[in-house]
């Protein structure tokens, strides 16, 4: 059976941290599958509008599309490129929430992420999803800097 | 300096303010008397009253069909009142389906574009003509209206249509026309048509002069009295600057803002209601004996009864059919899960808020008691109020009661949800507009200019036809909708027993266990 990781990526430059400092533990570990997850934040308690309503799963679509062909695609892609097993997962929701589900889901070992690139007035009361993260994942995790 | 430059201005402006005012009073006056004379007729349809008698047959109409309704689904309203919150939560929604329109949000969708006015101004027209008693028709009108919400919000689900490229269309104009072609009754097609025109009509008017209209009330009960025609103007380019020009932000910020109005104004109304709480009993007391007796209202019980249901059916608009439209975009494989979703929507708006403001209303003492007699004193049809004052600024003036900075804050308050109704309504216009013209941007502009050339009229004509316009064209979509509904409850039923039966034997699981 082999070592399951997953790495948050947020589409930023940090993202890529992860990804090298994923790659290094893999290649120490020997047998290991990769899993690249990138989560669209989403709530399904937000408030909008009939118009937004009306468009959201044509909206929706579009944002997996963006995500898969911007930020997962091309880092699963140059991970089999340079010999990892390694796949992407797209999703809707909670970040914090949804890597550590899907971790528990696949049996992950480990989820890398990067320091969050998220600042300002809302991750100062809120925290970041990087920190929530690390206080309700149920599998270790490792916060690249 | 903040003093020196109004008073200048007012010192340079006197003479020339004396004349504009009086021309833009004589435009406003112009705009109203024409208003009134083309909406006349129509608006005596609406509510003729059955022969003999002073209660209109529309108010009939709705009460009937309501009642019928619950005892037709067996009370769904209170059967399915803990799954319908359970739903809400997302406790049986699907993971996988994550970024698509959840039931919270359709549910706040449908919630933005009734809660507003007619739950501030709405109720102290029912109450300040009705009396406290127009209260208790009001929230079991409230009650009932639960169960139409729930079959027209099932049928917008059920019959919507999905395009190839994911965007939903629903509401009352496809239930009508494809579930009547697949009951094999005639004439769905042209119901739809009917109703798709008064929903323009009601779009126009609840949806929008009246928001329009009474924003201007607040407005200038602030400022000072000025000519209506410029609130319209200002109202109408920052509509125009969302539905026309794009601009969400605009509308977006208004979206979360509005909910969270929302509930400052039941915090508001709930302090007010602790405080004042050894007079509760009192109210409630009145409540009871002015829905049987009137206390002396105008019409006597009968008036406050016809107070009540009218203006409960305008603020949640159950049987109205906007509703559906809202409602239809939610994503669920189960239809009838919206119609509970949506039940909740007369219980938040009439019977929670609603009541909120009729009891700090009548709690506040503005409406005028004889100590002789224990009845309310009588001025023309309404009650006699301490400031003389009406609609919104009678629920302005009693929660200043409470608190004297409240009126600013409802005057905000009042102009962000007048904001987001017409937001709401120009999208339910649109869509019925559409349904008779066809989508294409040109036909799409066409609506969109009309839409904003109301809101000038709503600011500038007086309360009362514009009142009567907007309850005459929201109810008139309310006569054809229900006449659907009817035909097509059995759809409703045989949705409704198949997902009781399904949740009741566990084939329908949650996906989320409650805490």
């Amino acid at each position: 059976m082999s070592t399951k990781i997953v790495i948050g990526l947020d589409g930023t430059d940090s993202g890529s941290r992860a990804v090298s400092y994923a790659k290094k533990l893999a290649t120490l570990i020997g047998s290991c599958e990769l899993i690249v997850v990138y989560v669209i934040e989403w709530s399904p308690y937000s408030f909008q509008t009939p118009e937004e309503n009306e468009q959201r799963h044509k909206r929706r679509e579009e944002e997996i599309t963006a995500a898969l062909e911007r930020v997962v695609n091309p880092a699963v892609k140059s991970l089999d490129a340079e010999g990892f097993t390694a796949r992407g997962v797209v999703k809707h929701g909670d970040v914090a929430d949804l890597l550590n589900k899907v971790a528990v889901e696949a049996g992950a070992d480990q989820i890398i992420v990067a320091r969050g690139s998220e600042g300002g007035f809302v991750s100062r009361v809120f925290g970041t999803s990087t920190a929530n993260l690390v206080m309700t994942a149920s599998v270790p995790v490792t916060v690249v800097g | 300096m903040k003093s020196i430059i109004p008073a200048t201005l007012a010192i340079l402006g006197t003479s020339s303010t004396v004349a504009l005012a009086q021309e833009a009073r004589t435009i406003d006056q112009a705009v109203n008397e024409t208003f009134a004379a083309f909406t006349g007729p129509f608006v005596s349809l609406i509510f003729a009253p059955f022969p003999g008698t002073d209660f209109p047959w529309i108010v009939m109409w709705l009460v009937v069909a309501a009642t019928f309704f619950t005892f037709y689904f067996g009370f769904i309203q209170i059967r399915a009142f803990g799954h319908s919150i359970q739903l809400v939560k997302g406790d049986y929604s699907d993971p996988d389906d994550a970024g698509e329109v959840s039931h919270f949000q359709a549910l706040a969708t449908a919630l933005s574009g009734t809660v507003g006015l007619g739950n501030i101004a709405g109720v102290a027209v029912a109450v300040g003509i009705g009396g406290p008693g127009a209260t208790f028709w009001m929230i079991l009108a409230g009650l009932l209206g639960m169960a139409s919400k729930f079959t027209e919000c099932t049928l917008g689900v059920k019959y919507r249509n999905e395009y190839p490229d994911g965007t939903v269309s629903g509401g009352p104009m496809y239930y009508m026309s494809k579930g009547f072609a697949e009951r094999g009754l005639p004439g769905g097609k042209f119901l739809a048509v009917v109703f798709a025109i008064f929903c323009i009509l009601g779009a126009l008017g609840g949806g929008n002069m009246f928001q329009a209209n009474q924003a201007h009330a607040q407005i200038s009960g602030i400022l000072g009295d000025y000519p209506g025609w410029i609130t319209g103007l200002i109202f109408a380019a920052v509509v125009f600057a969302v539905i026309v020009g794009g601009i969400k932000s605009i509308a977006s910020v208004t979206e979360k803002v509005v909910p969270f109005m929302g509930v400052l104004y039941v915090a508001a109304a709930l302090v007010i209601l602790l405080v004042n709480y050894d007079k509760i009993g009192w109210a409630f007391g009145q409540i009871f004996a002015g829905a049987f007796t009137g206390l002396g209202v105008a019409g006597g019980f009968v008036g406050a009864l016809i107070q009540g249901f009218k203006r409960a059916a305008f603020s949640n608009e159950a049987g109205v059919g906007s509703a559906a439209i809202a409602h239809s975009a939610v994503r669920t494989k189960e239809p009838i899960t919206e119609g509970f979703v949506s039940l909740l929507e007369p219980f938040i708006d009439t019977v929670v808020i609603c009541t909120m403001t009729a009891l700090v209303i009548t709690i506040s003492g503005q409406l005028m008691l004889d100590p002789e007699t224990g009845n309310y004193l009588i001025e023309g049809s309404s009650i006699k109020t301490v400031g003389g004052v009406s609609g919104v600024a009678l629920t302005s003036a009693a929660f200043a009661t409470g608190f004297s900075w409240f009126p600013y804050v409802l005057a905000i308050a009042v102009i962000l949800f007048a904001f987001s109704t017409m937001i709401s309504w120009s999208y339910y216009g649109l869509k019925a507009w559409t349904y008779l013209f066809g989508e294409g941007k040109t036909t799409e502009l066409v609506f969109k200019i009309i839409f904003c050339i109301f809101v000038v009229i709503g600011a500038a004509a007086s309360l009362g036809p514009v009142i009567d316009f907007s309850d005459a064209a929201i109810f008139a979509m309310a006569v054809i909708n229900i006449t659907a509904l009817y035909f097509l409850m059995p759809i409703v039923k045989r949705e409704m027993n198949s997902y009781l039966e399904r949740l009741k034997s566990g084939e329908i699981k949650k996906f989320k266990q409650s805490a």
